[in-house]
């Protein structure tokens, strides 16, 4: 009997793991009831939405719930906790060490500093502002702007339990830097400089996972998260529309 | 220039992919997957495609490079085309749908906010598109080994 708790344990704990890091819906149902059906639980089902998941190991046993209040991107821990799925399904690992696994994965240090995204975010906004056929003179300011913009959101999200007034804050921020370096005569396009400098805020995957939910039949979870990148849009929409309308 | 193009979506995919926190020995994958997807969507709208068109077909590579190198490397499809997918996600348009709100323009920024809803759903088909695809395979190679 105890084995069936570690078991469900087990599925939620995973489960919970990889939607709070950015996996697909399809994955993370496919993965908790593959990883039933390895130990003869053919009738598991999951009930899996962007802020909770639904488990329950057969027919006649009591449903079991997580709530998942954050969400993040971090693709390192969705692929480890796909390894881990991975071994229990082929019964190279038991439960136990699975869980352990898990859990060391769950609260192991990110892999990059967090000056490294930093770096990562500012670069990333000048070379988007190229993309979108901006000129060379356009890449600096957006390097700055996209920066300054990527540290405001990561501090005030500490701050603030809501993400979108960090959002709101840190576009507030890109669209300070952007029109102000535009007014110093830095930077040919200021509109090239502000969509390149938004870029490491924009919910892309959000929308793109949106759709492919709603599409593959998912409709709760896409319905959400299309909500959630909507709000964040207009957070980030916001935030440069009053700056526009103050220059 | 083309060049000039690839350097730079090659840089910021792979720089999405540290923001995304992928793992290191994927980080230059993630930004080739990006630099393919980009260099065609640009040739394309260059030759005078429509970005709709444009972006579905860059999705639909992208999908089926990430799905190649999940199969080599063992590692869940997201962790490249995340990355690769963002270059294509209309930003710009979305950026200027709100301005045009801003100017009282309604009518102008509908239209592109239209345009910009089009071009995620093209993304999101070019993605579900390429895994019909990989299942179709799959299936097709199951039904083989039962006839034998």
């Amino acid at each position: 009997m105890e084995r069936t708790e570690d078991l469900i344990e087990l599925c939620l704990l995973i489960g919970k793991m990889m939607m709070q890091n950015g996996a697909e819906t399809y994955r993370v149902e496919d993965t908790m009831t593959r990883i039933a059906q390895s130990f003869g639980r053919d009738e598991a089902q999951s009930y899996v939405t962007p802020t909770g998941i639904v488990f329950t190991i057969s027919p006649g046993a009591p449903a079991k719930l997580v709530r998942i209040s954050d969400r993040a991107t971090n693709l390192e821990k969705v692929k480890l906790a796909n390894n881990v799925s991975r071994n229990i399904t082929s019964g190279d690992m038991s439960i136990q060490e699975a869980y352990k696994e898990l859990r060391k994965i769950e609260t192991s240090p990110t892999d990059y500093t967090m000056l490294m995204q930093i770096i990562a975010a500012t670069l990333a906004s000048g070379f988007f502002s190229i993309m979108f056929e901006g000129s060379w003179y356009d890449f600096l300011p957006a390097c700055i702007a996209g920066g300054l913009g990527f540290i405001a959101l990561i501090n005030f999200i500490r701050l603030f339990e809501i993400k979108f007034v960090a959002e709101f804050i840190a576009s507030l921020m890109i669209g300070f830097t952007a029109f102000s370096l535009f007014s110093l005569g830095i930077g040919e396009e200021v509109d090239k400089v502000v969509v390149g400098a938004v870029m490491p805020l924009v919910p892309g995957l959000l929308i793109t996972n949106a759709v492919r939910d709603l599409m593959a039949g998912h409709l709760i979870s896409g319905l959400a998260k299309g909500a959630e990148a909507f709000l964040t849009a207009f957070a980030i929409g916001a935030g440069i529309a009053v700056m526009f309308s103050l220059f | 220039m083309l060049i000039e193009h690839a350097i730079a979506s090659f840089f910021a995919s792979a720089a999405f992919g540290i923001i995304f926190q992928a793992p290191r020995n994927t980080l230059i994958k993630c930004g080739l997957v990006g630099m393919i997807g980009w260099v065609i969507y640009i040739s394309l709208v260059w030759e005078d495609v429509d970005s709709v068109p444009a972006t579905l077909t860059a999705s639909f590579v992208i999908a089926i490079v990430s799905q190649m190198l999940a199969r080599i490397y063992k590692t869940p499809m997201i962790v490249f085309s995340v990355a690769g997918i963002i270059p294509l996600v209309p930003g710009s348009l979305a950026y200027d749908a709100m301005r045009s709100f801003v100017q009282n323009d309604y009518s102008l920024a509908i239209s592109i906010a239209a345009k910009a809803f089009m071009i995620s759903g093209a993304i999101a088909f070019g993605l579900v598109f390429s895994e019909v695809i990989n299942q179709i395979q799959k299936k097709v190679r199951k039904t083989k080994t039962q006839v034998r």
